[in-house]
């Protein structure tokens, strides 16, 4: 009888909470005028098979993806302090692509215990190749032209994770790893949602593969919450 | 020429031993090729190749940063193969018993080596590049100084055809220029293992400066605005600082190997073999400090910091061989004495050069 009262009244509050829930919303703007993207016309063209993938236009890097108003786009925000949250194990795996010997996308974040799968869309072979700096080992695995999708999952938070090819060295991606399903990624419009995120007072951190991070703090209480941030580069 | 003397200046052997050598410095610049592309890891199986034999592997597969990977792998294969060829060949045909065992550690280095070059693959660990590297340019100095010793001119030097004396505070110089230039190598190999690109951009100054700025916001400003493609690990204030001493040393270099070529000149004289290769010594430096600032102007272009590390070692064994052929000779050669001052009814004649 009294574990029965407990699982209600814990259900009671998870309900509660999740009623409760909110999301915190904000736009990233760029202040200032950022260097000029590299072009990579020459590194892929100095290989056949992806030149030959790529067609006409040759990518650029997408260090800094601002808009036309400032609107800046690869920013990973997350509440820095909410750990031993992540519900990765049973998140749906995110997936980086290689498709004309570039990784798509070039940022982007999971959960601590999620996979990402990654594929290969070339006619090439690549080797995938992640570098930690945060505990989460090294992997490097060959993967070949319309070979199977390697699998991977990182187990500690880390901001930046690199995965890169070396036989195609200018192909590079960074993963964010969060402890926490609360984040998310600045998208071309600037905009970020952290979605369903517990009432409580929350330290918002938004970081840039550049520039850094800046945090800000935050109490969710019965109603979404907007927080922007401000970049600037000199 | 008595036939110990033959053994010793067998044509032959001293030849493979320059081919050696030769495919050894062909073997340095293309494993200089594999990180100045950062191709280091871009074959992450060894001793196999993407699952094939290493000899096996589909030319097809030749691409990009594997090209230059699986090339330094098949060289160096060919250099382990000529090395232990030579080694059994001084082992059988060479009656000096020091000249054997060097033939027996050029084998286990090279061995030594090539498991080193494996083991980084495979353990996925930087570090051992960075050894890998200085490894092979002692390994590339042994091979010199096999064909030095094989050679007919080493014979005849041992002999004491050429008798001058070269003397003590000359030596010193000359080694102890040697071990800086040796530190100098394990500098610009830990550099290189950093994957960070240039630390400093522009050269003769540093970010603008004298001595650059390495505060944290500094380095987090130069970050902030570098678009390196390939080696874009963030600089940190040790690969700043890194790049700076190695530039001092550098200096240091320079003013130390023409110190030495001005007392070669003074003491031994312009036309002895030590003076010119002291002369040549610093025409390399000369043109190592012009590659150093080159690298920087062109961003660290690969073929030009590759080029870099190929004159570096030519500059390390140049030295190594001053000092080995220097060493040969007496520190001082004992006075003449006078017939004069010598007893006896026959009145011996001077046997005796005189001292410089």
């Amino acid at each position: 009888m009294k574990n029965a009262f407990s699982v209600l009244a814990i259900g009671i509050f998870g309900a509660w909470q999740t009623a409760s829930a909110a999301d915190i919303t904000g736009v990233i703007t760029l202040k200032g005028t950022p260097p000029a993207e590299t072009d990579l016309s020459s590194y892929i063209k100095g290989n056949a098979d992806c030149a030959a993938m790529q067609g006409d236009k040759m990518p650029t890097t997408h260090f800094f993806v601002v808009g036309s108003k400032g609107e800046f786009a690869d920013v990973v925000v997350s509440l820095n302090n909410v750990t031993g949250k992540s519900t990765g194990a049973s998140a749906p795996p995110a997936v980086l692509d290689q498709k004309g010997c570039i990784y798509v996308p070039g940022i982007f974040a999971v959960q601590t215990g999620q996979k990402i799968i990654v594929k290969t869309s070339d006619s090439c072979p690549h080797n995938v190749h992640t570098i930690s700096t945060a505990g989460n080992g090294e992997h490097n695995d060959v993967q070949m032209a319309g070979g199977a999708d390697l699998t991977y999952t990182f187990g500690k938070p880390e901001a930046f994770l690199k995965f890169q090819c070396d036989v195609h060295p200018w192909m590079k991606s960074w993963v964010t790893v969060v402890d926490s399903p609360y984040f998310s990624v600045s998208d071309k419009d600037g905009k970020f949602v952290i979605k369903n995120v517990p009432p409580g007072k929350y330290t918002v951190e938004a970081n840039h593969r550049k520039l850094g991070a800046q945090t800000q703090d935050v109490e969710v209480k019965d109603g979404d919450v907007t927080v922007n941030f401000t970049f600037t580069v000199k | 020429m008595n036939a110990k003397a033959q053994n010793r200046n067998d044509p032959w052997l001293h030849r493979f031993a320059v081919l050696t050598a030769v495919i050894t410095f062909l073997l340095l610049g293309i494993g200089g090729l594999v990180t100045s592309h950062e191709a280091g890891m871009s074959v992450p199986d060894w001793p196999t190749s993407y699952g094939y034999n290493m000899f096996a592997l589909p030319i097809k597969f030749w691409k990009g940063g594997a090209f230059f990977e699986h090339s330094h792998r098949l060289l160096a294969s060919g250099a382990g193969l000529l090395t232990t060829i030579l080694a059994v060949w001084i082992w059988l045909k060479d009656s000096r018993k020091w000249m054997k065992w060097l033939g027996v550690i050029a084998f286990l280095l090279v061995v030594a080596q090539g498991v080193l070059g494996g083991l980084r693959v495979t353990l996925k660990m930087d570090n051992l590049g960075v050894i890998h590297g200085v490894v092979a340019q002692s390994f590339f100095i042994l091979m010199c100084a096999i064909a030095l010793f094989t050679s007919r001119f080493w014979g005849k030097w041992s002999a004491g055809e050429k008798t001058f004396c070269v003397p003590r505070g000359l030596r010193t110089l000359a080694l102890a220029t040697t071990v800086l230039v040796f530190c100098q190598l394990v500098l610009g190999a830990t550099m290189r293992g950093q994957h960070a690109g240039l630390a400093i951009p522009d050269f003769p100054m540093a970010y603008g400066k004298i001595w650059p700025d390495t505060s944290a916001d500094a380095v987090a400003r130069y970050n902030a605005v570098r678009m390196d493609v390939i080696s874009e690990n963030p600089i940190k204030t040790f690969g700043i600082i890194l790049q700076m001493v190695h530039r001092i040393v550098a200096l240091a270099i320079f003013v130390l190997v023409a110190a030495g070529v001005w007392r070669s000149w003074r003491r031994l004289g312009g036309k002895n073999l030590l003076t010119k290769l002291a002369i040549f010594w610093l025409a390399l430096i000369i043109c190592q400090i012009a590659l150093g600032a080159w690298t920087i102007w062109s961003n660290k272009a690969a073929d030009v910091a590759t080029l870099h590390v190929l004159v570096g070692a030519l500059s390390l064994v140049t030295g190594a061989l001053w000092c080995i052929i220097a060493f040969r000779r007496p520190m001082s050669l004992p006075e003449i004495v006078p017939a004069t001052t010598i007893s006896g009814v026959f009145g011996t004649p001077p046997a005796m050069v005189a001292n410089k």
